[in-house]
């Protein structure tokens, strides 16, 4: 497998960076010598392990279903860029 | 046309076509906070007023799971007979939005917590299994509003991040009225269960729609469109309706059907198209690495297990055995817990046969007209079991029962109050019912004499003089054999 400047383009577009032509460049060799290296641990033999999604031994731990945070309001909407005294305000939406 | 068969078939000028549907419908977890927050689900509140650091996806927040959730998710699987997985894991779904701060929403993909399982429905044409395959936790988006300014958006994130449970189909529904039953039973099985309260006008329960059309007796399936979100049964009808309809006309003209995401617009009554296959999202999952891996013993299964109420299916089956009802009557009942409880309450306490009539009958009437349910009841299941008792002791007459009942809806009184009150108690005495009878056929003494020569129909006109006569509170069986007497 390697990755091409298509796949670059359509990776950062999603990903909503903008890339410059001598950026993908760049990343092309980077990713391509990281798949590399991929493809030589896809040699191991794998067949009698389990796959795992994450490398921690630690399992979720859980928390009671209690109301703790009262009314936040003024300090989450500190952060936002624009807003009114209820709402975050972002430039239209049109699906 | 039969309504005990199957028949919904989209009819097209080169034969017919079947509607094949799958839902995916999102239900919100009955739980006090947030699936990964300490932040209140409750609804209606003020805008942003139920957000937490978390929520609002602050960088270095770490979400935590909510237990009840988890649990919940499992009693609702283990409701829909479905295999419960000791082992899930939560994924990034990755899109941008926004009312999803994160960039993704934490949901569950590879490894849902709970597998394969089915819901029952009851149908006029039998009973059909609906193969659910997996329900996962997520959590739900904020909310976008889009109608407060002309250039701009608002954004309210009290939703952000309450927990979802969503519950996938498989491509098992077939018409418009399979979707409707399977809803209501997948609402009530979690309603039984309490794990989601149903409630569509706020938002609780959703549904994500698949449409595929085929012809009859083709095994292979129709390219799919998902209509996203529809938010009521009414609409999710409508909407499969019109979908159905315009794959089938794209198809006989020759035309492909695109597999795309459309939403219903409501007032136009049509599905449109909302994103092309080009535009489809790239969700580009993987396991989040802030949550490692949910995982918890049979023990913890066996334990909600052991704490499961009686489910719908099974009560049915437990009421038509214990009460004899008839499988639709059943049906009715357990529609609603609500209904089958208010029902056995009355029953117990007096007769079987007139509970389920005045239940079903005289009770969702009066319902239906002042706008409640059976939760808000004006008249308890105590006193309406105190009034078929009254009739069931021969006090009072089904007719006369009808009027008290009516009284009772306006202030829930004891029937026994009302009827010493009015004098309605039923005339039962035979001296005083032979008095009236003989009034009645000596005012009509014509109409005896055309009895007399054959007019047999004629008896249901003395019946119903003589129980006006007594102002309703004769005895109906007693007036009957005295007159068959009386006029033979």
């Amino acid at each position: 497998m390697s990755i091409n400047k298509d796949t670059i383009k359509k990776i950062s577009k999603l990903a909503r960076i903008s890339v410059t032509n001598e950026e993908t460049d760049r990343l092309e060799k980077d990713l391509n010598s990281i798949l590399k290296f991929v493809e030589q641990l896809k040699k191991l033999n794998t067949d009698k392990i389990t796959p795992i999604a994450s490398v921690s031994d630690q399992l979720l731990t859980m928390s009671e279903d209690e109301v703790k945070k009262i009314n936040e309001k003024k300090e989450i909407l500190q952060n936002a860029p624009d807003k009114n005294t209820n709402y975050y305000i972002v430039p239209k939406v049109i699906e | 046309m039969s309504d005990k068969e199957f028949n919904y078939y989209i009819s097209g000028e080169t034969g017919k076509w079947e509607v094949v549907i799958g839902l995916e419908v999102h239900a919100q977890v009955s739980s006090n906070a947030k699936l990964f927050s300490s932040s209140s689900t409750k609804f209606g509140s003020e805008p942003n007023s139920q957000v937490s650091l978390i929520d609002a996806a602050m960088p270095g927040m770490l979400p935590v799971i909510n237990k009840f959730c988890v649990e919940q998710a499992v009693r609702t699987g283990l409701g829909l007979k479905a295999k419960i997985n000791l082992l899930s894991v939560f994924d990034r779904k990755n899109y941008f939005y926004a009312d999803l701060p994160q960039g993704y929403q934490i949901s569950q993909f590879k490894h849902p917590i709970v597998g394969e399982g089915e819901v029952i429905l009851d149908m006029p044409y039998g009973t059909k299994k609906i193969g659910i395959e997996r329900l996962h936790l997520e959590q739900d988006a904020g909310k976008s509003l889009h109608d407060q300014d002309p250039t701009k958006t608002f954004i309210d994130l009290n939703r952000s991040g309450v927990a979802l449970m969503e519950i996938v189909s498989k491509p098992d529904l077939r018409s418009p009225e399979e979707v409707a039953e399977y809803i209501k039973k997948l609402r009530s099985i979690m309603r039984y269960l309490g794990t989601c309260d149903g409630n569509m006008e706020e938002g609780s329960l959703r549904a994500d729609v698949n449409v595929s059309v085929r012809k009859i007796g083709s095994k292979e399936f129709g390219t799919r469109c998902e209509i996203k979100n529809v938010n009521s049964i009414k609409f999710m009808q409508q909407a499969i309706q019109y979908e159905a309809k315009r794959q089938v006309e794209l198809l006989e003209d020759g035309k492909k059907i695109d597999q795309e995401t459309r939403l219903f617009d409501t007032k136009n009554n049509e599905t449109r198209q909302m994103r092309s296959k080009e535009d489809a999202h790239d969700y580009r999952y993987f396991p989040d690495p802030d949550l490692p891996p949910l995982k918890f013993e049979q023990t913890f299964v066996d334990q909600i297990k052991k704490k499961l109420p009686e489910l719908p299916d099974d009560k049915k089956e437990r009421l038509i055995k214990d009460y004899k009802l008839s499988n639709y009557e059943a049906g009715v009942l357990i529609s609603d817990k609500d209904t089958s409880d208010y029902f056995e309450d009355v029953a117990k306490n007096s007769d079987v046969k007139l509970a389920i009539n005045w239940v079903i009958g005289d009770l969702f009437a009066a319902l239906n007209k002042i706008g409640k349910s059976i939760k808000e009841s004006p008249i308890s299941s105590k006193n309406l079991s105190k009034l078929i008792q009254l009739i069931k002791n021969n006090t009072i007459s089904g007719r006369i029962a009808k009027e008290v009942f009516e009284l009772m809806i306006n202030d829930n009184r004891d029937p026994k109050v009302i009827v010493e009150e009015k004098g309605l108690v039923q005339e039962s005495n035979v001296d005083e019912l032979e008095k009236i009878i003989e009034k009645v056929l000596k005012d009509n003494s014509e109409k005896v004499a055309e009895y007399k020569s054959g007019k047999d129909k004629l008896f249901g006109f003395f019946v119903g003089s003589v129980i006006k006569e007594s102002k309703g509170k004769a005895n109906p069986a007693l007036v009957n054999d005295i007159l068959k007497k009386k006029l033979s």
